[in-house]
């Protein structure tokens, strides 16, 4: 186990809250999916992510040192005490969007945990390890459901094209040079993010392009949830995920 | 106090709570039973990160190991190797069909590429058929996906290699 620093902590996070927030927004859709076999899906998904969020925050709370557990770093932390990229907590519209974000952000995971398999901070490795298996099925299903809906009809091409406008400017976020990665990196906890953005480009244009989506042209902006500095939707997420143990302090079942 | 092959042996009887009929040494997710001063200590890995029935497992090792007789009895998960379907045992793959579970294939090995439209030909747990369609990639829980065959009709489940 590695010298845990301010970096170490922060990249940990980061992986953390994107686990948690993806998979909160995922069991939103629970009971409002358009068929059962999706409603089963997304649960399903929402559960991986929301179990690799425990056990990344359970680490993050080792490392940080202070006795904050998982629950403490999921239910009791302030907006911008969140490290997720603000791709994670775009509010869900329709199926395609959804699809579309999976699909983007899952490709991202696949080689990341791919990465950290190989992680200096051995309990990372491990997570990563049991991740990686279960990130291959997302990136398979939302892939599928990408293609499908891209090369549907008429209307699911229209949806899936939007979603994928909407959703590409926050993309660059992810690949966002940063001292938090370039320290993580030096130390061997992980790779840098910017360092996955070849291979993430390419995994993700071959499934676009069978999909007969256009990808969007790079634009400046920028978004930077992982800094800390979240849209407005995040608040409004977190006063849903957080009301049952903010409005009863301690509470068990 | 308990000899460490009765307590395996009182894991044998303990049964996953989703498939009931397979025991969580059969599904091979019980890595190691230790004989301390402190108690029996039973380590377990879990199958998926966000598995629902882990803690009833541990729960039911628990209440099993004591109601063999063991004193002290805490259960420890381990991540590292991470859980493969490769590890359930030949034993229990037979039960898997009868009780109409096509039982996993093997697992994708490590750097395996993600496979589009896959289409595995799995032979129906009931009639045999090789004429099955894939409905969902997860079925009733993640471990599993939703298949349905076209010749008998009747749904069934694949246990996914992981």
């Amino acid at each position: 186990m590695t010298q845990t620093t301010p970096a170490h902590l922060e990249y940990v996070l980061r992986l953390g809250d994107a686990a948690l927030i993806h998979g909160q927004r995922l069991s939103e859709w629970c009971g409002h999916a358009p068929v059962l076999e999706e409603d089963l899906a997304l649960a399903n998904m929402a559960l991986d992510f929301v179990g690799q969020a425990r056990m990344l925050l359970s680490h993050a709370g080792v490392l940080e040192g202070k006795g904050r557990d998982e629950d403490t770093l999921a239910f009791l932390r302030h907006e911008g005490q969140y490290r997720n990229p603000t791709l994670c907590e775009m509010p869900n519209t329709d199926f395609a969007h959804t699809m579309i974000k999976g699909f983007l952000l899952g490709s991202f995971n696949l080689l990341m945990w791919s990465r950290l398999c190989g992680s200096s901070d051995e309990a990372l490795a491990a997570i990563a390890a049991k991740s990686l298996k279960e990130a291959r099925y997302h990136v398979e299903h939302t892939g599928d459901w990408v293609i499908r809906l891209g090369d549907g009809t008429e209307e699911s091409h229209r949806r899936a094209q939007a979603a994928l406008d909407m959703l590409w400017p926050y993309t660059n976020e992810l690949f966002a040079a940063n001292p938090t990665d370039d320290a993580a990196a030096a130390a061997g906890v992980g790779p840098a993010w910017s360092d996955l953005a070849e291979d993430w480009e390419k995994a993700v244009l071959a499934v676009l392009k069978h999909a007969t989506l256009t990808v969007p042209a790079r634009t400046p902006f920028q978004s930077y949830g992982k800094f800390g500095r979240h849209s407005e939707h995040l608040g409004h997420l977190l006063a849903v995920m957080q009301h049952l143990p903010r409005s009863f302090p301690g509470a068990t079942w | 106090m308990l000899t460490e092959a009765q307590a395996w042996q009182a894991l044998d009887a303990v049964e996953d709570p989703e498939i009931p009929v397979v025991s969580v040494t059969e599904l091979g997710i019980v890595r190691e039973v230790i004989l301390g001063e402190d108690g029996l200590r039973v380590v377990v890995t879990p199958t998926y990160s966000g598995c629902p029935a882990t803690e009833m497992i541990a729960e039911s090792i628990v209440d099993a190991l004591k109601a063999a007789g063991a004193g002290k009895v805490s259960v420890e998960t381990r991540l590292a190797p991470p859980w493969s379907t490769d590890w359930i045992a030949e034993s229990a793959r037979e039960k898997l069909r009868a009780y109409g579970i096509v039982p996993p294939q093997p697992a994708l090995p490590d750097g395996a590429q993600v496979v589009r439209f896959m289409s595995r030909k799995l032979p129906c747990p009931r009639c045999g058929s090789s004429h099955t369609t894939r409905l969902s990639e997860f079925g009733s829980t993640a471990c599993k996906s939703l298949y349905r065959c076209e010749d008998c009709r009747e749904p069934f489940e694949y246990f996914k290699p992981i």
